[in-house]
């Protein structure tokens, strides 16, 4: 985005303060332009004044080309499921944040067998883990040809359609891509991949069918060379592939290749490679190792490109233990730097708890919430879950800093009238807020009893000390 | 973490730039500034924050202020809702008169050109002016010491493997930690120690010669106060056993316990004369005078350690540099690993923000980093049986969780620049130092098709 500031935006704006885009002023909208939750079409009258006259269009288009990211932003499949790619701003997080986190398909191929195939689907639909307050997902399903049979790879895309989720299709056989595209063009996939070989057949195949296409070239002027001629042609949605290679010099090059197209795109300006980048991680499957190692290694280049610019990737492991590091990694690389990670304070009822049942007390940090909760939650514990305001700050990191203390606990205690909902007086403070307990017991009167350190081991831990021992 | 005074130079800067007091301006903590409602928010106010955004680029020509920048900006959002009155910042447009409508020609069938526009890219380059620090760790017989091997950290004058940019003349290392009494350990780390953890010097030998490590990191937790309070004297026997034992370069850590690390530390140095080892660590909350000057004294590199905070860094940096007088080449950092999933973006961004500043001229923080990496373990990904959250998808053998949650973390770090990681789990060591020569240009590897992925059946 070329603007940083409001003010800037604003001088496009009509200023009369309508209020039909949902902002009480066009100032705020403005801002809004700028921290990107909207658009400028989102902006009716400017639309309506811009249909009728030439000028205003023209300062509207100004103001499209002054606030679109960087790089070019490209949708993969339709309706809820579908994926945003690309449209980054910076270079690193902390100049602002990244925007789009990339999109994670997983592998078939078309000369599976049925019930495989039926298996690694239902798992890419199925598989979450819980992350701070929400379960983390994969995005969709990359369909490779490899029978090389038209009729072969249209069946099998045909049946991985039916799955709902976003689509990559791999094969560098126009023909067969053409018969697949016949079936499930309007899924809007992303099609792999154009090269030096084949590039004129698909060029019209994203034309013809309208979706978005990967160019695929380890010689990045070749590959700048396919962009430029697709775009000329009228082609919005392109990817860049640069190639993946899994080893050594290989991969030592991949790296360079994906850092110069996203650093030049950005700080050079150069719009003719701005695009989203592809890396295909699962290319360790071709090197000559045990099953675990090449997962370990699939894991390793993921991760590393989860770090550096990779927009869109094709894996093939499906073990928990490369999925679980690699989902982690590009949750915690696109959070968004600006905005605390906290939730309210106060009070939770956890499973319906009764009078008799005990009362635990966290902090208001989203991670430590979301974690202390959902085990509470999932071991069907019931229970009156405190949440200290600790400014967004974890257990340790608050009592060594001193927004977790005694007098807020009591102030807490206060405030949500906890003693009148249980008839007891015993609080279970967080193991590694073990030094509070003397303190908390002498500002609130309440008998305090020091939990695990984990809270994944409350279940445990009740069994031997819930109900107290008086 | 409120941090006064680059908020101070924050506003100093708004000074220099004519921008005068904001009033009814409450600021909190790092990032907010709010405004109180009601405060009387006048002509003159508008017109400074006017001139303000003037500067917004100006302002953001200094790196380290990105953050301050984007505080300016979040504020002149919150004004301006709270104004909720036309700014007066430009001038009304006049309304253009209708023009009727150009009908738009539908093109038909698109043309396929014959051949490919040639173009040719051209990589942007990027050149700093500051080069982080080399700082050598170990010391042999010619240099008074007794390591057979020395091992050289920093050096760079580029990000991470950037070698188009710049030579990195030294990649990164790995220490692996040993302990002076049985420490809590995953179960994954502690089956391959299994043989050693009652005699530190065995678990030395061990490290260097079957897992490959660089240098060896002894940590005297034995000398807690809370566990067996070993007495400093008596706790460095084991440092000269270990000094003994393995001929590589050799870092020691205290208990952390903030009273009794000073005193350990000097009593380790004092037995380590002329070794060249690394004391961890200095942190501000504890006697970093005293670590500071049992380095100086005994020809030591000092850790200085500071909890994921720039500010904070580069203050201990300068106290250890300016007041105690460490010399550059002895000084490397810790600004705090926290592992994937728990606090990991806050360690890769507040590496990333310190190595940019090193490599842009800010001398304080040009030195080598360190990273805790073993810290990856206390995430319950890394150790735990299974999820504890019923909705989850089934988590796998931890065996094989365990490592790679500690190779990813390390990873990562290194993408931020870090030169020298302590780690515990052999295969996890093993990966790192392969992916690390690999982008390091020292690992050939077979010549693999990288098409064969595309039509491989399996
Ligand atoms: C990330 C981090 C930070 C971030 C904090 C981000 C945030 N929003 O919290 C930042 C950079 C801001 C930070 C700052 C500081 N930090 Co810090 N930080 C960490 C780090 C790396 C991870 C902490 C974390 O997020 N853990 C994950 C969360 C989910 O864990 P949690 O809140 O504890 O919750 C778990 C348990 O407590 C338990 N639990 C929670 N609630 C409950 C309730 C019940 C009833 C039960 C039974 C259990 C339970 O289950 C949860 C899940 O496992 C740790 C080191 C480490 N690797 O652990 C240091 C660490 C916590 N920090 C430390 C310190 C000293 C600080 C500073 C004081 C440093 C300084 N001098 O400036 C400041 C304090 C700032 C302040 N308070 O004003 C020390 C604390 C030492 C101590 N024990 O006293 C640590 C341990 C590092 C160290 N080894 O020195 N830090
Ligand atoms: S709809 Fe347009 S004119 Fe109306 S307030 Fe929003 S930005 Fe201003």
């Amino acid at each position: 985005m070329k603007v940083k500031s409001p003010l800037e935006v604003y001088k496009f704006l009509p200023q009369t303060n309508c209020g039909e885009c949902g902002f009480d002023t066009c100032m705020s909208f403005a801002a809004h332009i700028i921290d990107r939750g909207v658009k400028p079409t989102d902006c009716p009258p400017l639309v309506k004044e811009s249909e009728k006259d030439p000028k205003l269009k023209k300062k509207l288009e100004e103001l499209i080309k002054l606030t679109s990211p960087e790089i070019a932003e490209v949708i993969i499949g339709v309706g809820d499921s579908a994926i945003k790619i690309g449209g980054e701003d910076v270079l690193h997080r902390h100049e602002l944040t990244f925007f789009n986190p990339t999109a994670f398909f997983y592998d078939v191929w078309d000369t599976m067998d049925e019930r495989e195939l039926d298996e690694r689907c239902g798992k890419v639909v199925e598989w979450k883990k819980f992350y701070v307050g929400d379960y983390l997902t994969l995005d969709g399903i990359a369909v490779r040809c490899t029978s090389n049979d038209p009729e072969k790879f249209k069946e099998v895309a045909k049946k991985v359609a039916g799955y709902g989720k976003p689509m990559i299709l791999v094969a560098l056989n126009p023909e067969c891509m053409r018969a697949a595209l016949e079936e499930v063009a309007s899924y809007r996939p992303l099609i792999y991949a154009a090269t030096e070989a084949n590039w004129k057949e698909f060029l019209e195949l994203a034309l013809e069918f309208n979706v978005p296409v990967t160019l695929r070239a380890k010689d990045l002027n070749l590959l700048k060379s396919m962009a430029v001629t697709f775009k000329n042609a009228g082609v919005n949605d392109i990817v860049l592939d640069p190639v993946t290679e899994p080893l050594g010099e290989g991969l030592r090059s991949t790296y360079e290749r994906v850092i110069q197209l996203r650093r030049t795109a950005i700080l050079a300006e150069d719009k003719d490679i701005a695009y989203p980048i592809m890396v295909t991680p699962l290319v360790a499957w071709t090197i000559d190792a045990d099953d675990v190692t090449k997962a370990y290694w699939e894991t390793v280049i993921g991760s590393l490109f989860v770090v550096k610019y990779g927009d869109v990737m094709i894996f093939h492991s499906l073990e928990p233990y490369t999925l679980m590091p690699t989902v982690t990694l590009r949750y915690n690389i696109y959070t968004d730097p600006r905005t605390p990670v906290q939730v309210e304070a106060g009070l939770r009822e956890i499973n319906n708890p009764s009078p008799d049942d005990p009362v635990f007390i966290t902090t208001n940090f989203a991670l430590t919430y979301y974690t202390v909760e959902s085990d509470l939650t999932s071991a069907n514990i019931k229970c009156w879950l405190l949440v200290l305001n600790t400014e967004g700050l974890g257990v340790e990191v608050s009592v060594a800093g001193g927004q977790f203390t005694a007098a807020k606990v009591k102030d807490l205690i206060e405030e949500t009238g906890i003693a009148d909902k249980v008839n007891h007086k015993y609080l279970v403070i967080p193991g590694l807020a073990a030094r509070l307990q003397g303190a908390i017991e002498d500002e609130t009167g309440w008998n305090v009893l020091v939990g695990p350190m984990d809270s994944g081991r409350i279940k445990g831990w009740l069994e031997q000390n819930w109900p107290p021992k008086k | 973490m409120t941090d006064k005074l680059t908020l101070e130079e924050f506003f100093n800067l708004l000074k220099k730039y004519n921008v005068e007091e904001l009033e009814g301006v409450r600021i909190e903590g790092d990032l907010e500034i709010e405004i109180e409602p009601g405060a009387g928010i006048d002509a003159n106010t508008i017109n400074a924050l006017v001139a303000l955004s003037q500067y917004v680029n100006l302002i953001q020509e200094f790196g380290n202020f990105l953050y301050h920048t984007n505080m300016a900006l979040s504020y002149l959002q919150r004004l301006s809702t709270a104004l909720g009155i036309p700014t007066p910042f430009a001038a009304p447009q006049p309304v253009a008169p209708i023009t009727p409508e150009v009908p738009t020609v539908e093109v038909p069938r698109f043309e396929i050109p014959e051949k490919l526009v040639e173009a040719r890219f051209e990589p942007y380059k990027s050149e700093y002016t500051g080069v982080i620090q080399e700082v050598t760790l170990g010391a042999t017989r010619a240099d008074g010491g007794t390591r057979e091997v020395t091992v050289t950290i920093g050096g760079e004058k580029s990000l991470p493997f950037y070698f188009f940019d710049a030579d990195m003349p030294h990649l990164p290392v790995i220490a692996i930690d040993i302990f002076d009494r049985r420490p809590m350990l995953a179960k994954a780390v502690r089956e391959h120690y299994e043989d050693v953890l009652d005699d530190p010097a065995e678990w030395a030998k061990k490290a260097v010669k079957d897992f490959n490590a660089d240098l060896v990191t002894l940590h005297l937790i034995s000398t807690d106060p809370m566990l067996e309070d070993t007495p400093a004297r008596e706790a460095v026997k084991v440092l000269e056993d270990i000094l003994q034992a393995v001929k590589v370069p050799i870092i020691v850590g205290g208990s952390g316990n903030k009273e009794k690390d000073p005193e350990v530390l000097e009593k380790a140095a004092e037995v380590a004369e002329g070794e060249r080892i690394m004391l961890a660590s200095a942190t501000l909350d504890m006697d970093w005078e005293r670590i500071g000057n049992a380095a100086k004294k005994y020809g030591h590199v000092i850790l200085s350690w500071t909890q994921m905070d720039i500010n904070n860094q580069k203050t201990l940096n300068r106290y250890l540099l300016k007041r105690v007088g460490i010399a550059p080449e002895s000084l490397v950092m810790d600004p705090t690993t926290a592992a994937l999933g728990y606090g990991l973006d806050y360690a890769y961004t507040n590496m990333e923000r310190i190595r940019i500043s090193g490599l842009r001229g800010d001398s304080d923080l040009a030195f080598p980093m360190s990273s805790g990496t073993t810290n990856a373990w206390g995430a319950r990904e890394a150790w735990m049986t299974e999820s504890p959250i019923e909705g989850d998808s089934p988590w796998g053998p931890r065996e094989l969780r365990g490592p790679i949650w500690e190779i990813v973390t390390g990873l990562t770090l290194a993408l931020a620049g870090v030169d020298l990681f302590m780690m515990m789990h052999p295969g996890a060591v093993a990966v790192l130092k392969e992916i690390m020569y690999t982008l390091g240009g020292k690992v050939e590897g077979e010549a693999v098709d990288p098409s064969a992925w595309i039509t491989m059946e399996g």
